[in-house]
């Protein structure tokens, strides 16, 4: 089913400094309880954008209207922990469509690629470069072009990065994974008898 | 070149459907399982493509990550909860999938019912919309966690796409101390490797001391894989695993299970095989392990302190600890030991088997829990639950003062009403001690069944080798 395309982005983005943010910080288990795919974004970061009476903390991130944009920076391995795509979801749907750190958790990077969000891997030393031109300047623009896998930030420092060339084409292009496997049925079908 | 493989590669080798140059790799999937949270999506995806599921035989359901632990025969009280497991059932009777459904007696949480229904055996591909997964590695398949839309393609095509990842051989070598279980092997693994030291790879755990463990006890091993980032891990299938197969109900049975032992026996890493990483740990090293942190990788052994900041090797790691450590109300440089507890959890997928109850009856018989703490004991099935109470350790939980209830994931992830209220300490026999994993601000320690056990009865973080 086709998503929404993506090429190049430029936009100010929000800064997170933590490592191992776990897929519970960005959507805790009590919101997971929905049956569509829709909403997550209001629960994103719930137990840190708002305290136990859902007053938001004006101390976090996303409540300082200084930061907004399409892309999260967060620190080291993120998305780690459970398996939930709402995580993903959550991130797409507050609208978000990058987020950069330095290391992405395995599941989570399959799952922000399965929903037009990319994950964008950066050495450290980018990473660290990226949070400080952003606390500089938080309107500073942050431009990603997915065609020459590329971050740019507005000094004019870049830096490379890594994508699988076939999940580069499913973005580029708004694919999914299922299109491609269900041009492969008959094939699957005659392993399927074969595999008791 | 050598055409010496690994278990992995073989398992993976043979499941390929289909390689093409710049794509990830085809992979066929023998045994799905799948539960309430991760599947409405799913199924809705297929609704919307108009197909059915491509062989729904392969497909497993259970309820268990929303579910009460009480009154299960109720209608589940909460909304949202109730609307997503009749979701669960309204899916498995369109599309035909077997559903182990609340009251059923098969029901329990997804990574103890495969193994003990006998569903998961070795040489298989198994997938799950759940992390966790990787638990059925431990009878020599591949297992790992997926996210919902790849749910999607296993219901609608029997395959996922997947980058092969890399091997990692993790050895442990030598014998346990007493009062030294499966769960502190893993979490000092991971204290050792870090919560991210194993993205990308698959695992495979060997070793003396990993090949005297019981199918149970590897299963513990295996759960955690996850939580050293790697997708999976897996052990070669040995008597053990044949002998906890044998007569389960949906294994083979008689001449057609003996035939595959013989073929299973070949499940194992040829010698001279290359692994990425090899990694090699002695088991007199390792104590009874608890978590003081708020990520899996931040353990010690019970008897050492927590560290300081100026001690991490990595200085970046220092804010995310200062952080993780005001969260958790302790100070660097100090000890858990003797540190009052407010509520026990003995559960999940981690340590919810039989075995994991009777280490837990094994300690407390004939004694009281602490009145400071409650204590929550919830079997990972039915069946566990029955055998529990078939060999009596409910009696010996009750006179303790604990509270035996009915399987689900439980406080393991707060998802239904079982949370640990915002500021409580709770030892837990679970995988993860994110902030807010067990309940809004919830403080969580993870360690084994008897350090759990052991810490009911005084109310303390408990040296369990110096409790009697
Ligand atoms: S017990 Fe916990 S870790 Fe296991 S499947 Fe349930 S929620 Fe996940």
């Amino acid at each position: 089913m086709s998503k929404e395309k993506f090429i190049t982005l430029k936009t100010t983005a929000v800064p997170l400094p933590v490592e191992n943010i776990d897929t519970d910080q960005i959507i805790p288990a009590r919101f997971l309880k929905a049956t569509t795919r829709e909403g997550f974004g209001e629960n994103l970061f719930r137990d840190w954008r708002y305290d136990s009476e859902s007053n938001p903390n004006p101390e976090f991130v996303l409540n300082n209207t200084a930061y907004k944009g399409k892309i999260l920076v967060a620190g080291k391995n993120f998305g780690c922990g459970s398996s939930r795509e709402h995580a993903a979801w959550a991130l797409y749907d507050y609208g978000f469509r990058v987020v950069i750190s330095s290391f992405f958790a395995d599941i989570f990077k399959n799952n922000a690629l399965n929903n037009a969000l990319l994950p964008l891997q950066v050495s450290d030393t980018f990473l660290s470069k990226v949070f400080k031109t952003i606390e500089e300047n938080s309107s500073a623009e942050i431009e990603v072009n997915l065609e020459s896998q590329s971050v740019t930030l507005p000094d004019g420092a870049s830096e490379k990065f890594e994508i699988n060339p076939y999940k580069k084409a499913c973005l580029m292009n708004g694919y999914d994974d299922i299109d491609y496997l269900l041009s492969l049925r008959d094939e699957i079908k005659e392993f399927d008898l074969t595999h008791a | 070149m050598s055409n010496s493989k690994t278990l992995f590669d073989k398992i993976w080798d043979a499941h390929v459907v289909k390689q093409k140059e710049g794509y990830p790799d085809v992979l066929f999937i023998d045994r799905h399982f799948i539960h309430e949270v991760t599947s409405p999506q799913a199924f809705d995806g297929l609704r919307k493509r108009n197909i059915p599921v491509f062989n729904p035989k392969r497909t497993t359901a259970t309820a268990d990550h929303n579910v009460p632990t009480k009154d299960q025969h109720l209608p589940i009280r909460e909304a949202l909860s109730r609307h997503q497991v009749e979701t669960l059932r309204k899916n498995c009777a369109e599309f035909g999938v077997e559903l182990y459904d609340l009251g059923h007696p098969f029901q329990g949480i997804v990574h103890i019912i495969g193994p003990e229904l006998g569903l998961t055996l070795p040489g298989m591909t198994i997938v799950c919309g759940d992390s966790h997964t990787s638990t059925h590695g431990a009878f020599g398949n591949i297992a790992f966690g997926i996210g919902t839309s790849e749910v999607e393609q296993v219901l609608a095509t029997q395959c996922v796409l997947q980058h092969k990842p890399k091997t990692m051989r993790i050895e442990v070598n030598g014998k346990l101390e007493k009062g030294v279980v499966a769960k502190d092997i893993i979490l000092y693994i991971i204290s050792k490797i870090s919560a991210s030291g194993a993205t990308g790879y698959f695992v495979e755990y060997a070793g003396s001391a990993i090949e005297s463990l019981s199918m149970e006890a590897r299963m513990t091993i295996c759960n955690m894989s996850i939580e050293m980032g790697a997708r999976g891990g897996l052990i070669a299938p040995d008597e053990t695993t044949f002998n906890y197969i044998r007569g389960r109900k949906f294994a083979p049975q008689g001449e057609a299970f003996e035939k595959l032992v013989e073929t299973w026996k070949q499940l194992k890493t040829d010698e001279g095989a290359v692994y990425d990483n090899v990694l090699i740990y002695n088991a007199a090293d390792i104590a009874p392990m608890i978590t003081y942190g708020t990520n899996p990788g931040m353990g010690i052994r019970i008897t050492d302190r927590i560290p300081t900041a100026e001690e991490l090797k990595e200085i970046n790691e220092k804010a995310s600890f200062t952080k993780s450590l005001e969260y958790m109300g302790l100070e660097p440089g100090s000890s858990l030991l003797g540190k009052p507890i407010d509520y026990v959890f003995i559960g999940s997928c981690t340590n919810a088997r039989i075995e994991d109850l009777r280490l837990v009856a094994s300690v407390v018989k004939g004694k009281k829990k602490s009145p400071d703490v409650e204590v929550w004991v919830v079997p990972g099935s039915k069946q566990v639950e029955e055998q529990a109470r078939k060999e009596g350790l409910d009696k010996i939980f009750e006179e303790a003062g604990f509270e035996l209830r009915s399987p689900g994931c439980s406080a393991c992830l707060g998802m239904n009403e079982d949370k640990i209220p915002a500021g409580k300490y709770c030892i837990s026999t679970s995988n993860r001690n994110f902030e807010g994993r067990q309940g809004p601000k919830s403080r969580t320690f993870l360690a084994s069944p008897l350090s759990a056990a052991a810490a009911a009865i005084t109310g303390r973080v408990t040296d369990v080798r110096e409790f009697n």
